[in-house]
């Protein structure tokens, strides 16, 4: 019974952190050009180039 | 992000955001070369690829406008057109909340779930009581949120006393929750907050499927009317000339019309001879000679020399807000459309609750007491609720439109899938639809070095005749030779010199009745001709069509003698010279006949019809308003894409079908267990994720539906 009021919260805490984070990332647009991010990759002197 | 924050006090540099739909990138290349490109540009601070939506946002200072950054792009080798603020926004919005209200419910689902496994294994006593207290805790903050689309949508239904899907659905889910409560405050043995957060989890996951594959409504009538020029010059009474808002224009005004410039209002020529584009309007890609006494209408550009108009109609009176009027008009009978899952709602729901009703009823006879009595009443409710039916549908057409878009066709809804299975008899455009819609140039008597310098020259210029020659030749794999003092000379010809010699792209000197243009290098000339071919497949996709049960026809804007030349190619019935009004009346004619008919078609001119068809394609080359017209657009120079999307939207509604046959055979095998009273919260959060696999697994099938 006591191991529960430790797991418990840990669960709910992990389950509440991970929401967080998916709202987060919507409101960030990581989820706008997904297509985009799998090319992306493929360009190779974008670190020359920019800066 | 850190370039767009450098931004100084100075008026100079205030920002402009701007947005182009660029529908030519494919490629990791594509996307380096145009941040490269732009960003390269003086005046651009940032520019930033949405790879998935097929657009770039541009910020740029005051030096910089969008048809400059078109221009910009269209050097890059890209055809773009500005996009306006954010067309996706309100949808996405829509999207954004749902998506929101599943990650809540998924969240409350795992976590009760948890708590609610160890209720059936077992737990007892304070155990469980706490347990279900904790339950509580999660559940009625989750409902409350990730309910809401549904009490809103039921609420709604109710006040103007109709039913839909939502309305069962907020029912139940109500009195799981409110009951589940009771039993938790009287410590009681069964709560059913795991099976009312699942269902909302279930169907919150149908409806986000549906709204993401929602693409964008038709906000046809902006992009239409952004097509017509903004402002003229219109000629004073002392021969100056005033640059005129076109609110500002007026019949019986002179206007001055430059080369390359959109005309901003209907008018005579009272001077000057040339040629414009009116691919806008009639779909014609040929550029078409002008002179005095012609009529032009605004959207049409002027490709040539200078010409002064006389204008006759202004604002809405121009040809071109009639074609939106009716668009907007012929629009209005599709959003009458009734779509599968509400029919079945409106049969689904009185059903199950006077069965609900009937449940209590005949358990309080029966002298159970109305607690007990009521239990089962809900517990019918549970079973009965829509679950696989909230996915029965947006799941298989989520599949099918992944199917599609892997073969080049971007459904925009699922109601145009559903209206896409149903239609049975498809009316063709001509120019852009049957056929390429691109005047291609004829290089198989160009060598090597012809070529080159062609591509050279071509490349430059914005002339309908100089792209199809750079798009042919590009076509081929041709390097560009590095032709040098470039111009172009209005009326005549583009000149520059390679090699020590002059070269130029010509007008040919006998105006014959097919399109050509004159490559000269030194003294050496050479005719290129150009046409507009058929596309590869046109005749084997209209026998495809007939194979299942589409009868084909065309209907075009086109001279009806080369509107006939084509019938008579791919066996079908013609007819040409229609006005937009008519094509219109044409498919009302087909939809008086009881034919639900396809419209196939690119021009602005086939917009009306587009909106007015009970399903419509337009290719990917097709003006933006026919594109947002259209139900669906499908990409690439192959027509057998049309075949493809009535044939999977056929499938679809097969499984679609299945998918609600099977949901009521569950709930009809279901219901008695509920009715006796048998369905525990087990029974009940085994049978719903059961049934919800079945029709996703069924729907998965449709994946190959496309091949």
């Amino acid at each position: 019974m006591t191991g529960l009021t430790i797991l418990i919260p840990i669960a709910l805490g992990m389950g509440a952190f991970g929401l967080a984070v998916f709202f987060w990332a919507m409101k960030a647009g990581q989820f706008e050009d997904l297509d985009g991010a799998a090319q992306r990759i493929l360009i190779d002197d974008e670190d020359d180039d920019a800066a | 992000m850190n370039q767009f924050s450098a931004l100084s006090a100075d008026t100079h540099d205030a920002a402009f955001d701007s947005r182009f739909t660029v529908p030519g990138m494919r490629c990791a290349g594509c996307i380096a070369k145009i941040e490269r490109g732009l960003g390269g540009l003086k005046g651009v601070e940032a520019a930033r690829v949405n790879f998935s939506a097929k657009r770039v946002a541009v910020r740029h200072d005051a030096t910089l406008d969008e048809d400059a950054l078109v221009e910009a792009l269209l050097q890059l080798g890209f055809e773009a057109q500005p996009a306006s603020e954010n067309p996706l926004a309100d949808d996405d919005k829509d999207t954004r909340r749902l998506l929101r209200a599943l990650a809540v419910a998924g969240f409350g689902m795992m976590n009760i779930m948890l708590l609610s496994v160890s209720v059936w294994s077992g737990a007892g006593g304070v155990t469980r009581e706490m347990f279900h207290w904790l339950s509580a805790l999660i559940a009625l903050p989750v409902v409350a949120y990730a309910g809401q689309p549904f009490f809103a949508s039921a609420a709604m239904a109710l006040r103007y006393r109709r039913t839909n899907m939502d309305v069962p659905i907020s029912i139940g889910v109500l009195l799981a929750t409110g009951m589940s409560f009771y039993e938790t405050l009287t410590g009681g043995e069964h709560a059913y907050f795991d099976g009312a957060v699942m269902l909302l989890f279930f169907l919150l996951a149908g409806r986000a499927l549906d709204a993401m594959m929602r693409g964008r409504t038709r906000a046809g009538i902006g992009a239409l009317l952004g097509r017509m020029g903004k402002s003229a010059s219109v000629l004073q009474a002392d021969g100056s000339t005033r640059r005129v808002d076109a609110a500002g224009l007026a019949p019986g005004m002179v206007m001055l019309v430059a080369a390359g410039e959109a005309l901003a209002a209907d008018g005579e020529i009272i001077e000057g001879a040339g040629a414009v584009d009116n691919a806008m309007l009639t779909g014609e890609s040929a550029p078409e000679p002008v002179a005095v006494g012609d009529m032009v209408h605004a959207g049409a550009v002027n490709l040539t020399a200078p010409l002064r108009i006389r204008i006759t109609a202004t604002q809405c009176d121009t040809a071109l807000a009639e074609i939106a009027r009716l668009m907007d008009e012929a629009g209005q009978s599709r959003s009458r459309y009734v779509r599968i899952a509400d029919r079945a709602a409106r049969l689904y729901a009185p059903a199950v609750h006077s069965l609900a009703l009937l449940a209590f009823a005949g358990w309080m006879m029966a002298g159970a007491g109305w607690h007990h009595s009521l239990v089962i009443a809900i517990s019918v409710l549970i079973i009965t609720c829509p679950c696989a039916m909230g996915l029965a549908v947006p799941a298989a057409q989520v599949v099918a439109s992944g199917a599609l878009v892997r073969k080049g066709v971007l459904v925009k809804d699922g109601s145009a899938l559903e209206r896409l299975a149903e239609v049975d008899t498809a009316v063709f455009d001509k120019t852009g639809t049957l056929t390429l819609g691109e005047a291609r140039a004829d290089i198989s008597l160009l060598d090597a070095d012809a070529r080159r310098i062609a591509l050279g020259l071509a490349q430059t210029s914005r002339h309908p005749l100089s792209r199809g020659l750079a798009a042919s030749l590009q076509g081929a794999g041709i390097v560009p030779a590095a032709v040098t003092g470039l111009h172009e000379e209005s009326g005549h010809g583009l000149v520059g010199q390679f090699g020590g010699k002059i070269v130029a792209l010509e007008r040919p000197g006998d105006a014959g009745s097919n399109l050509a243009t004159v490559l000269r290098i030194g003294d050496r000339t050479q005719l290129i001709e150009f046409g507009d071919p058929l596309r590869v497949d046109a005749r084997e996709t209209v026998e495809q069509l007939n194979a299942i049960g589409l009868e084909s026809r065309i209907v075009s804007g086109d001279r009806a003698d080369s509107v006939a030349a084509v019938a008579h190619t791919l066996g079908i019935a013609g007819q040409g010279g229609v006005s937009p009004t008519r094509k219109l009346e044409a498919l009302e004619q087909l939809k008086a006949q009881g034919h639900l008919p396809l419209m196939v078609g690119d021009g602005l001119n086939d917009g009306p019809a587009l909106a007015a068809a009970h399903a419509s394609l337009a290719p990917g080359t097709a003006s933006d308003a026919s594109q947002q017209a259209a139900d669906a657009v499908f990409l690439g120079e192959r027509l057998m894409p049309v075949a493809l999307a009535i044939r999977v939207a056929r499938a679809t509604m097969r499984v679609v079908r299945q998918n609600i046959g099977f949901s009521i055979v569950y709930n009809v095998l279901a219901v008695p267990l509920a009715l006796a009273g048998m369905v525990t919260p087990l029974v009940a959060a085994i049978a719903m994720s059961l049934s919800s696999l079945v029709v996703v697994a069924n729907s998965l099938r449709l994946a190959r539906a496309a091949r």
